[in-house]
């Protein structure tokens, strides 16, 4: 089933379309993501689910729910951690939880058992008394992913949730996200500009100038690159050249030492090649396309994370610096 | 009604007010100045013969003064909430927009009602005689009228995205309220033109009613300015008006 449910979404902002014309589903008890560069209209698409904009047309729907016409009946069934952080800084973590198990009417024996549970789930139950700015980037990030699921929420949005985290806790936070639907029952629509962190969605939809560009499981989105490319020393390349062309018509090109051609299911073509050549093969080695080289096709640059990462230090300075007024 | 959601933004509110002694020193260090150093100064100015001593006389608008900041500050602490991104976890709760202005309002008025109880205690110190009745029909006025400012203060921070904005409100909006609420003097006597501006002014009621209640057989010219029922009814009916106006602007898009 269709959990989400998103038709011809248009959202203007003056004359700039944030999100132009997109539509997508969302299966039950999966990963779905966003992945795009800066502006790319992410957030906006979030903010619009969530119940927080209203879209210049189209329609959106949650569990059943119409976003615009039933929004306390969405606000129910999801939680959300924001690209910026959404804690009090001025009250324990504990507080922070349990201000939200209130808000969202977890019956009252159960909210401190469930507050508890998550905190134990997230690795902070100790630090429970502590002051929320007294936490790291990659503690707060934790805090808030519990957070969302205190009411047990059928979808979770993650916006981003990786921002600003060392690549340490980035691979510690996606093992804990990986883990959530099974664990919770809970969909999980996430962001992302990090293309490896993409991989661990079952699907994705590349958005680029609000437009989804393409659709599908990473390994589809890759096939469309045209496969991976397999790169072969032998003892004698002219005529294993020769040979692979004659054999499997495969377009072989040379490259210093190295034979490399490409081809779709590199894996299981690598073993059925050094059947047929034999002997000669001193060394095969197989690259697979990433993400990046999927966008890379679609848009003709790259989402590169120096720049992204950039882009957002340039956000957290300003943040900072307005706090300071 | 959403009780729960009601309760918990009011403790949050609370347990923030209770932590952060600077706040609660400050916000009863501005009445007793005015009180004890303007009052006292004044004071030698104003003919004792006018009925009520000068000290005693800005005592409600003291009180007023004490609400008026107090309940401003508590509601307009919503623009904070928008900047560091802690309201949007409140808006996407399932709580109405109604239950989230109400349980700001009560935030405003518990504190605010608080710090007027601390100062409301000093009434012995400047030559008070109050029976406990008395005592409570303030307290009362007090609760109401916190109330009614701090839903007005939510009316304002929903103009503001960011605390930039701050001291444009205070010196615009809290200042000349304070000074057009017959605080410091009787509105009966104040040009036409402040008078009439003077009448616009919720706070003016709450500081009137007060000096219904502590000045009861007054009748010189730093009696009360209009009638109790008047007081009261301005009171409960700006209640009424803010949060709904409130409720109604929380609930606008983009
Ligand atoms: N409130 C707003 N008013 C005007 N323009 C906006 C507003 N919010 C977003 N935009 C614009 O809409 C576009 C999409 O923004 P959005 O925040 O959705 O991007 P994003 O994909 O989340 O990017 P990022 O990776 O930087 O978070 C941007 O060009 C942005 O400037
Ligand atoms: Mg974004």
């Amino acid at each position: 089933m269709a959990i989400i449910k998103v038709e011809h979404l248009v959202k203007k902002f003056d004359n700039l379309s944030a999100v132009n014309n997109i539509s997508f589903e969302v299966e039950e008890g999966t990963i779905f993501g966003f992945l795009g560069p800066n502006g790319a209209g992410k957030t906006t698409t979030i903010n619009i689910l969530c119940t927080l904009l209203s879209p210049t047309s189209g329609w959106t729907f949650i569990a059943g729910h119409d976003c615009m016409k039933e929004p306390a009946e969405v606000r129910k069934s999801i939680g959300i951690v924001f690209q910026d952080t959404t804690l009090d800084k001025d009250l324990t973590a504990y507080e922070n939880l349990i201000f939200h198990a209130y808000l969202y009417n977890v019956p009252k024996n159960e909210r401190q058992e469930r507050v508890c549970d998550v905190l134990k789930f997230v690795d902070l139950f100790d630090r429970k008394d502590d002051l929320v700015k007294k936490f790291s980037g990659g503690m707060k990030r934790r805090l808030e992913v519990a957070r969302g699921l205190i009411h047990r929420p059928r979808v979770l949005f993650l916006d981003e949730p990786t921002l600003g985290l060392d690549p340490q806790s980035r691979a510690n936070l996606w093992e804990f996200i990986k883990e959530l639907p099974g664990k919770h029952h809970v969909t999980i629509f996430m962001t992302t500009h990090y293309m490896e962190e993409a991989e661990v969605c079952d699907r994705i939809a590349i958005i680029d100038n609000g437009k989804i560009i393409a659709m599908g499981s990473p390994a589809e989105l890759k096939m469309t690159v045209g496969g991976d490319i397999v790169y072969i020393r032998t003892t004698d390349n002219v005529k294993t050249k020769e040979e692979i062309k004659r054999l499997f018509g495969f377009d072989v090109s040379e490259k210093g030492e190295e034979l490399y051609l490409t081809c779709v299911m590199g894996d299981t073509c690598i073993p059925e090649m050094i059947r047929t050549i034999g002997e000669g093969v001193l060394s095969v080695r197989l690259q697979r396309p990433t993400l990046n080289d999927v966008f890379l096709k679609l848009t003709g640059k790259a989402i590169r994370e120096e720049e992204a990462s950039e882009g957002d230090n340039v956000k957290e300075y300003v943040r900072a610096h307005r706090r300071r007024h | 009604m959403e009780f729960n959601a009601i309760y918990v933004i009011v403790a949050r509110e609370f347990k923030k007010f209770i932590r952060e002694r600077s706040r609660l020193i400050s916000t009863i260090a501005r009445p007793l100045l005015w009180l004890f150093i303007v009052g006292a100064g004044m004071s030698r100015l104003v003919s004792p013969n006018t009925g009520v001593p000068y000290i005693q006389f800005i005592f409600p608008g003291i009180l007023g003064m004490t609400i008026l900041f107090s309940s401003i500050f508590s509601s307009i602490s919503i623009i904070w909430d928008k900047e560091f991104g802690f309201m949007k976890e409140i808006l996407v709760a399932p709580v109405s927009r109604f239950s989230i202005v109400i349980g700001k309002a009560l935030s405003g008025t518990v504190i605010s009602t608080i710090q007027a109880i601390i100062i409301l205690a000093l009434f012995p110190f400047i030559g008070f005689k109050l029976g406990i009745f008395q005592i409570i029909e303030v307290i009362l006025i007090c609760t109401a009228l916190s109330f009614s400012i701090s839903a007005f203060g939510i009316v304002l921070a929903t103009f503001y995205e960011s605390y930039e904005s701050f001291s444009v409100i205070m010196n615009f909006i809290i200042m000349p309220m304070f000074f057009l609420s017959g605080a410091m003097y009787p509105v009966k006597l104040l040009p036409d033109i402040l008078k009439l501006i003077s009448k616009l002014n919720p706070l003016t009621y709450g500081i009137d009613a007060m000096k219904h209640v502590i000045f009861k057989f007054e009748t010189g010219p730093m009696s009360p300015d209009f009638s109790y029922i008047i007081d009261v009814a301005v009171i409960i009916g700006t209640s009424i008006i803010f949060v709904i106006v409130a409720g109604k602007l929380f609930e606008r898009k983009k």
